[in-house]
């Protein structure tokens, strides 16, 4: 007995109120194809059970009737699951781990808009693309380190090296990628050092060190924007496990896009040309990733197309388009281009959030953890029958 | 989706101890937990509370039978689940439209439900009770996906997390297909079970075992505890019990079997277990190769850029 006790029978209470309602609806002829996997569905934390169940019959009624052998008017249970509690614990990451997705591939897409911008002489691309490289990269290592339940022991997780551990190999990624997109943005501060003295000296070293570091920063790009989709699909969460063939391509897109995204609003239109053929890039392969992630993943697109989630990533998809076009045909106007820059960052941010959402929704539901795996089941006795 | 390259082989005899590097290893040591015997008294939530020095998990009455613990959590690594149905036990008739399900028939009562005082509203109902606990999987996710090396396997097989190590990334809690592993709110480290690793060092039972009055939970080297199962699955059939099946037990499954495995009367999702649990990382070859064809079509997307136009 601790005086932190929280008040005893109120969930109960919410939970049988809830029951009611439910049962009482599960016999009303219902519309919604999704309600009533089971009677045990109540005590989801799903709104969409909670909600729109008021005002019907009364329950002690509608129970009575449903026990009752003959009247068996409850449609056939789905699935059964435990008082409709998750059988997955539901990701215990937060908002900061869907911002790292972004900032971690708009650093990536921004490195080798930089690389490209570098070796074919653009200056002012080359800056814009190690600066936000440098504050994206930045941003990330703030967000893993504050997403920590032991933030201060953040280095623990350079004691080992593990392959089976996408988490792991992201570590080192970013180990590797950190210091290289520091250096060659700091490389960019060059022409700010005084001309003599041992400042002079790190003024003409900088830029030939800044040349090789933006370059391996590049090198390593590709792995920090697609290493995230391993990151999530390594994972018993259904609708992320499910997505992995798919989910790379998602992630190497929006990269892609989001870098150009910055490109285009950092440079002049005249010198945005490859930034705009990047966008589109970009976003085809994002569109095209999503895509099938949306359609071909059977029950477990369900949380990608419905919900707070699905909403997200119609945002990002349709922002995506819009930037990608803007990209296009904005190629006189600083305004359009800027604005186009804008809608593919925001697309970016949409879908990353979009996608870690989903995920969470399809742990929070038995409904995805058990209907999947009974289909799997089925279908290996099915194989074994013939 | 594909199924681990397990199933096509058959990994029987492998020892997760020995794959771990461990020289001389002692037999593998698990639990069988037989929940035809289990009467829901709890003791193995208590004593492992006791023993283990987990945190209280707070006090609330969740209407769920006589479950009020919930779930397996980072302050409950024993978890008795009580499932109401109504269906009397042992009716073994074809199983009713309704088989499997859970429905909350109103207990904790007065009085047992279907007892009314009168004929009218009288049920039959079956009670279900089967105490839950980390499987300590064979190949087990949690342990795949640590970044930092906190979960290890022991010399027994076991899967345990290190407290000093752990710096509570959450990766584990989601890599985990039986939703065992839990972070701690106000701690921020994972905790589960960890079969008592201290205890059966030094030649003890862990305290669930210990203190099982019953002897549902049964503790000893997993070999032994497979033959004493199907044992007594073959017993309960023979005494028309035909709904009695093992869950866990099979090293050909998605998780190369349990070092905890059950004894179940009804089909697992109703005691909030999956179906057929796979190790995330079963895939994780093929996710590596979907990435890396990603990673070269964004590297090749970003080569085109610069070099399909003049400007």
């Amino acid at each position: 007995m601790t005086p932190r006790r929280p008040p005893v029978g109120e969930r109960f209470r919410r939970f049988r109120d809830r029951l009611r309602a439910a049962s009482g609806n599960i016999r009303a002829p219902s519309d919604d194809a999704r309600t009533a996997p089971g009677t045990a569905r109540p005590p989801s934390d799903d709104a969409r059970t909670a909600s729109g169940r008021r005002g019907v019959p009364p329950p002690e009624a509608g129970r009575r009737r449903g026990r009752g052998g003959e009247e068996l008017t409850v449609p056939p249970a789905e699935f059964s699951s435990y008082y409709g509690r998750p059988i997955l614990k539901p990701p215990v990451w937060t908002w900061e781990i869907a911002a790292y997705l972004f900032t971690g591939g708009l650093a990536a897409g921004s490195s080798l808009l930089a690389a490209g911008a570098q070796l074919t002489g653009r200056p002012a691309l080359r800056r814009a693309g190690r600066l936000t490289a440098l504050a994206g990269v930045t941003a990330s290592g703030v967000l893993l380190v504050k997403d920590l339940g032991r933030p201060e022991r953040f280095h623990h997780m350079l004691r080992v090296a593990k392959l089976t551990s996408p988490m792991s190999v992201g570590t080192w990624i970013l180990a590797a990628y950190g210091p290289a997109a520091g250096l060659a943005a700091v490389a960019e501060a060059a022409p700010l050092l005084p001309e003599r003295g041992p400042l002079g000296v790190a003024r003409r070293m900088l830029p030939p060190v800044g040349r090789a570091a933006g370059l391996a920063a590049a090198g390593i790009a590709p792995a920090l924007g697609t290493y995230t989709a391993v990151l999530l699909s390594d994972t018993a969460v259904p609708s992320w496990h499910a997505a992995y063939p798919d989910l790379p391509l998602v992630f190497a897109g929006s990269a892609l896009a989001s870098g150009a995204g910055m490109g285009l609003i950092a440079v002049p239109p005249a010198q945005a040309g490859p930034a705009r053929r990047l966008a589109v890039a970009g976003a085809g392969l994002e569109l095209f990733g999503a895509h099938r992630v949306q359609t071909r993943l059977g029950l477990v697109a369900e949380p990608y197309r419905v919900g707070h989630a699905g909403r997200l990533l119609a945002a990002g998809r349709a922002l995506t388009v819009v930037g990608a076009v803007g990209a296009l045909l904005g190629a006189r106007s600083r305004v359009v281009s800027a604005a186009s820059g804008a809608a593919l960052l925001a697309a970016s941010v949409a879908t990353r959030f979009g996608v870690f959402h989903a995920g969470v929704a399809s742990a929070r539901d038995p409904r995805y953890t058990v209907l999947p795996q009974r289909e799997r089941l089925q279908r290996r006795a099915d194989e074994q029958d013939r | 989706m594909v199924d681990p390259e397990s199933r096509s082989g058959s990994p029987v005899a492998f020892d997760p101890a020995a794959a771990a590097g461990w020289v001389d290893a002692p037999p593998r040591m698990g639990f069988f937990t037989d929940t035809s015997v289990c009467i829901g008294c709890k003791a193995c939530e208590v004593a492992c509370k006791e023993w283990n020095g987990v945190p209280a998990s707070g006090l609330d009455l969740l209407g769920m039978s006589y479950d009020n613990t919930g779930a397996l959590t980072a302050n409950s690594w024993r978890h008795v689940a009580f499932v109401e149905q109504p269906r009397p036990s042992g009716d073994d008739s074809a199983a009713p439209a309704g088989a499997g399900s859970t429905e909350f028939l109103g207990m904790p009562g007065a009085a047992p439900p279907g007892r009314t005082g009168s004929a009218h509203g009288r049920s039959d109902f079956r009670w279900l009770m089967m105490s839950d606990v980390c499987k300590h999987c064979t190949r087990a996710g949690c342990l795949d996906v640590c970044p930092t090396g906190a979960l290890f396997r022991t010399e027994f097989g076991t899967v345990v997390v290190q407290e000093d190590i752990c710096n509570g990334c959450g990766y584990c809690v989601s890599a985990c297909p039986y939703g065992v592993i839990d972070r701690r709110a106000d701690d921020g480290r994972a905790w589960k079970c960890t079969l008592c690793y201290d205890r059966i060092g030094a030649g003890m039972t862990p305290a669930c075992a210990q203190a099982c009055p019953t002897e549902s939970i049964q503790y000893g080297p997993l070999d032994e505890l497979r033959d004493r199962a199907a044992a007594r699955v073959a017993t309960l059939h023979e005494r028309g019990v035909p709904e009695a099946r093992l869950y866990g037990h099979d090293p050909s499954d998605g998780v190369g079997g349990d070092g905890a495995f059950f004894l179940l009367l009804d089909e697992p999702e109703v005691y909030g277990l999956p179906p057929d649990p796979q190790v995330p990382t079963g895939d994780l070859p093929q996710m590596w190769r979907r990435a890396g064809l990603a990673a070269l079509a964004m590297a090749a997307g970003a080569v085109a850029a610069f070099l399909g136009g003049r400007r």
